[in-house]
């Protein structure tokens, strides 16, 4: 289990990395543009991800 | 050729050749300490398990169909691309510090330096240990990149031949300085990076997810100057904001 859990970790980190609200953030924004089929929606969602995610790292 | 086909194999490129200059570090600061035998081995078994990988993962990606494959390939780009673009910025305002080559061959050097010498078979395991595990998570990075490339595009070739010559360069810039290449600009590469695979991340995870970008692939170049022009807002923001917090202390 040990193993398993170290395994699922270092991928989790080497993806996702230490801000995971990227992640949810993309996801929100993928379902988004899933439901709402348009191409315009996504890339300003990664700009708002990414500047929140930037102000977290500042203030921290 | 078309758009995405340079692009693929250009950010293959940048990529594996920023990591693999990291990795030349590692490498040339145990070699140089403690011999090349074992450090050589450790090299070419981490070599060995990254080609394993782009071909058991390369064989088993390519019986997903296309559209889930853009899905799951490109929102993983996203978040992974995300990383290398946010500490880009973070080290072009000055919120994290630059890499520094030379430092980190001399840490490499002095850890080799006072690393016991036990032998087994014939083999120091410090420098293969080192070798192996500098390469191997160094080459993880690309390996990543490569098989999202390949798998999303459908085409293997740019990315792997992108990071194949980018892998040649840096061993025979390497072999030439013999030492850190560290006049590389490696945070400007990482950015350019990072820039890729986000633009890459979101227009595979769009298109996978049933969306149709104007212009198909040379909507690439705009999506690319749109992270491009909000990337450097920030940078200029977060400079600005820097500077402030100084003059006022």
């Amino acid at each position: 289990m040990r193993y398993v859990r170290s395994f699922v970790g270092f991928w989790w980190n080497f993806i996702v990395g230490d801000d995971w609200r990227v992640a949810v953030g993309i996801a929100a924004g993928l379902a988004l543009t899933a439901v709402f089929q348009v191409w315009w929606l996504l890339p300003p969602v990664v700009a708002v991800v990414l500047y929140a995610s930037l102000r977290r790292a500042v203030r921290a | 050729m078309t758009t995405a086909t340079l692009l693929a194999g250009l950010g293959a490129f940048l990529a594996s050749a920023v990591e693999m200059v990291e990795a030349l570090t590692i490498v040339l600061g145990v070699g140089v300490v403690r011999g090349w035998r074992s450090t050589l081995i450790g090299v070419g078994a981490a070599a060995i398990v990254l080609t394993g990988l782009i071909a058991v993962f390369g064989a088993a990606l390519g019986s997903i169909p296309i559209d889930s494959l853009r899905f799951v390939v490109g929102a993983l780009l996203l978040v992974f691309g995300l990383q290398w673009l946010r500490k880009a910025i973070l080290r072009s305002s000055g919120y994290k510090a630059l890499h520094d080559e030379d430092e980190a061959f001399r840490e490499e050097q002095a850890a080799a330096a006072a690393a016991g010498d036990e032998r087994r078979a014939g083999v120091d395991w410090y420098s293969f240990t080192v070798a192996f595990k500098g390469v191997l998570l160094e080459g993880l990075e690309v390996v990543f990149i490569v098989i999202s490339f390949g798998a999303a595009q459908g085409r293997w070739g740019p990315a792997i031949v992108g990071a194949a010559v980018a892998v040649l360069l840096v061993l025979v810039a390497g072999f030439v300085v013999r030492g850190p290449l560290e006049r590389v600009p490696e945070n400007t590469i990482k950015f350019v990076v990072g820039l890729m695979l986000t633009t890459f991340g979101t227009f595979w995870a769009a298109e996978g997810a049933g969306v149709d970008w104007p212009g198909d692939e040379l909507s690439l170049l705009a999506v690319l100057a749109f992270f491009g022009a909000v990337s450097w807002a920030f940078v200029w923001a977060l400079r600005r904001r820097r500077v402030g917090i100084a003059v006022t202390a």
